[in-house]
């Protein structure tokens, strides 16, 4: 066992909800009557969770709840955890942003933080003055500084344009060149948070690059809140998962993605056939089936090269139908489609009655690391939809170990169509 | 045992520090930093100006032209025999350089709520740099008024600059001292009581004539005895008749005035100090 890195006790953070400016003053004397007196604050309850879908009791909630953890050093841990879990507030209270109601953190060495890249940049001041201020604020010396200069410079790619005010620099410079001197910082421990969605994808693979030497090679503690998994998987080795506001996993990196994936509430456990957003009146769907399960969550393995799909159902009425497939990123970018109507106009025949439906659908054969959102359609092509599922499913894909960025690689008429299987 | 536990760690976040701890080592370690805002403070302000650092000195200029011509010239308000250029020049000297303090200084978490937001450095390098920036600025104009007075020696004014204009470097500290006080407890208040920013911004015009800037503390015990307590109260009085005193010859000074103001500035510094370690905690769950 290394030396601790970190030590987090009942760390727990008590946010007001509604407008604080109104009626804080009489709250604010009797807190501090209460506390002259030396009783306990009158307004910290405890045992409340943070759970957003429930009304409150009073108008005080706990953003974070008695976390209890340690870092060893070197290690590299991801924070996993649904929006709202406390990822942001844990890592703010750890980069002293701002204090926890209760509780205590010990740390060794200098915590530096990459919340925001180019915090404090002065429009008016050139890119060389800014990196001495940046640098400054994130508390490195003068000397480190410009000892680092050049390096910073080019990893930025800046270097005509050093001497200019930053006010002239396009956005992507200026956060190119903030996430430059955030990198070149060199504390011991380092709290990062989504910041390689910056820049350009030849710039993220920098960045990524960057964050693993910095993360394996030299041996810093690191602290990684992101909704990639990819990412998460790959930097990270331990992982906790939180959720409103208490830690509810922690362990190996695997074990905690999975269990985040597998516990994420309504989504991971409910099934395809719950996300159905409409059906023709005359159509009644029994069971969907993608990736050979009901389940809304399934992976697909590094090598997989087929997507089954299966319909069962009962029909009302004789109709003419086709199924439509439309895989998209998170961010609800379509990569690929599977609608042999649209291509071919090939359509078939339903008759009434039950029905069963089968696809095989060949899959491309670079399927990298990432989630695909899939949107199911059954319809007849330019007259009639009779199914409607938007985001009914999610794939992870598990692709190859050192891929990243999109699932799948666009090509030039738009994105991928998807063929059956012949058999 | 306990002790050396402790000892061991480098950084300790817990709920809420002692009231008396102010963390200057820290900000000792972070000096670096105070320089840059520093820098950056005289840097931008004349940025892409045509005149440049001049400007330090023209509006000081403009101001006692204007002085002279509205409380010299209309109401004829008495100087005490001096020439009215140095007269109201030594007076704007020490009101701008405390009231620029003051009220830069009130506007500090306000201001870089989106820098405070997101890193953490000690907050107490921003109201200091503002404080050193605002003395550099008022540097610049001192020799101002330097050349001023040489002006005036030279045509044959017998100006009696004597020992106490030694005290001068007291004096600029216990303006920065009142000014940083004042406005850090200003600055802590206003994160939660909005009302305090509105208060400023003409609070700091009245207080301008509760001291003796424009007027000789003289004229106000002849002609208005019963508000005396109030500009004696006031500890900005005594400071400006030192200085007044010292490089003109002509004016109040008295120990005991210059005493009040050392404590008062001392408790008022610590005071707001205080308060300001306590508030930016957790400033940003409240701003």
């Amino acid at each position: 066992m290394g030396k601790i890195a970190i030590e987090f006790q009942n760390i727990s953070k008590q946010y007001a909800l509604g407008s604080i400016g109104t009626g804080t003053l009489s709250r604010d004397l009797n807190r501090w009557w209460a506390r002259i007196r030396g009783k306990e604050d009158p307004y910290l309850r405890i045992g409340e969770e943070n759970d957003r879908s429930k009304k409150a009791m009073g108008n005080l909630v706990w953003a974070l709840k008695d976390i209890n953890f340690h870092v060893e050093e070197g290690e590299v841990l991801g924070i996993i955890g649904k929006n709202g879990a406390g990822k942001s507030t844990l890592l703010k209270i750890l980069s002293r942003v701002t204090s926890p109601t209760t509780g205590c953190i010990r740390a060794r060495g200098r915590i530096a933080s990459l919340l925001e890249v180019g915090t404090g940049f002065h429009p008016e001041m050139t890119g060389r003055e800014n990196i001495y201020m940046n640098g400054s604020i994130m508390g490195m010396t003068k000397a480190e500084i410009t000892r680092k200069l050049d390096e910073i410079v080019a990893f930025a790619g800046v270097e005509k344009y050093i001497d200019t005010p930053v006010k002239r620099y396009s956005s992507g410079m200026t956060v190119r060149l903030g996430f430059a001197i955030a990198a070149h910082l060199e504390p011991e421990i380092l709290v990062v948070d989504e910041v390689l969605a910056v820049g350009d994808a030849e710039f993220q693979k920098k960045a990524i690059g960057k964050m693993q030497d910095v993360a394996k090679g030299e041996g810093r503690t690191v602290l990684f809140v992101s909704h990639n998994m990819a990412a998460v998987r790959s930097l990270c080795t331990k992982g906790i998962c939180l959720e409103n506001g208490t830690v509810v996993y922690q362990g190996t990196v695997h074990s905690a993605i999975d269990y985040y994936l597998k516990e994420k509430g309504t989504v991971r456990e409910s099934k395809i056939i719950d996300h159905v957003g409409w059906t023709k009146n005359s159509l009644h769907i029994d069971s969907i089936e993608i990736n050979g399960t009901e389940c809304a969550f399934s992976v697909i393995q590094g090598g997989q090269t087929f997507l089954t799909v299966k319909i069962q159902g009962y029909s009302e009425e004789d109709m003419m139908y086709d199924v439509m497939l439309v895989l998209k990123s998170r961010a609800e970018v379509p990569y690929a489609t599977y609608a042999p109507g649209h291509y071919y106009g090939s359509i078939s025949h339903l008759s009434k009655g039950d029905f069963c439906i089968e696809k095989r659908i060949e899959l491309p054969p670079v399927l990298s690391k990432g989630v695909l959102q899939v949107d199911l359609f059954i319809h007849h092509p330019m007259v009639e939809y009779y199914l409607k599922a938007v985001r009914c499913c999610w794939l992870e894909c598990e692709g190859f170990q050192s891929g990243f960025g999109h699932a799948l690689t666009q090509t030039s008429n738009g994105f991928i169509g998807l063929e059956d299987i012949k058999v | 045992m306990v002790q050396d536990e402790q000892k061991k760690w480098d950084i300790v976040i817990e709920p809420r520090s002692g009231l008396f701890r102010l963390d200057l080592e820290e900000v000792w370690r972070y000096r670096d930093l105070l320089v840059m805002y520093i820098r950056r403070d005289i840097v931008t302000f004349y940025k892409q100006t045509v005149l440049g650092p001049l400007w330090f000195v023209i509006q000081p200029l403009l101001t006692t032209v204007m002085f002279m011509f509205v409380f010299g010239g209309i109401a004829g308000i008495s100087t005490d025999g001096l020439p009215q250029p140095l007269f109201y020049m030594a007076g704007l000297l020490c009101w701008n350089y405390f009231s620029e303090c003051l009220s830069r200084c009130s506007d500090t978490f306000n201001a870089n709520q989106n820098v405070f937001g997101k890193v953490y450095f000690p907050r107490l390098v921003v109201p200091l740099s503002i404080v050193i920036s605002c003395m550099i600025k008022m540097g610049i104009q001192f020799g101002l008024f330097v050349l001023i007075y040489i002006y005036y020696l030279g045509n044959g004014y017998s100006l009696m600059v004597n020992g106490y204009a030694w005290l001068a470097p007291l004096l600029l500290l216990m303006l920065a001292g009142l000014g940083l006080g004042f406005g850090l407890l200003i600055s802590s208040l206003t994160t939660k009581y909005r009302d305090l920013r509105f208060l400023i911004t003409f609070g700091v015009q009245l207080w301008m004539y509760a001291t003796p800037v424009i007027y000789p503390l003289s004229v106000m015990r002849q002609s208005h005895e019963q508000y005396m307590w109030l500009i004696v109260a006031n500890p900005l009085t005594s400071i400006i008749e030192t200085f007044k005193f010292g490089f003109l010859g002509v004016g109040t000074f008295s120990w005991f005035h210059l005493g009040y103001t050392l404590v008062f500035t001392v408790v008022v510094m610590l005071w707001g100090m205080m308060t300001f370690n306590r508030v930016q905690r957790s400033f940003m769950d409240v701003i």
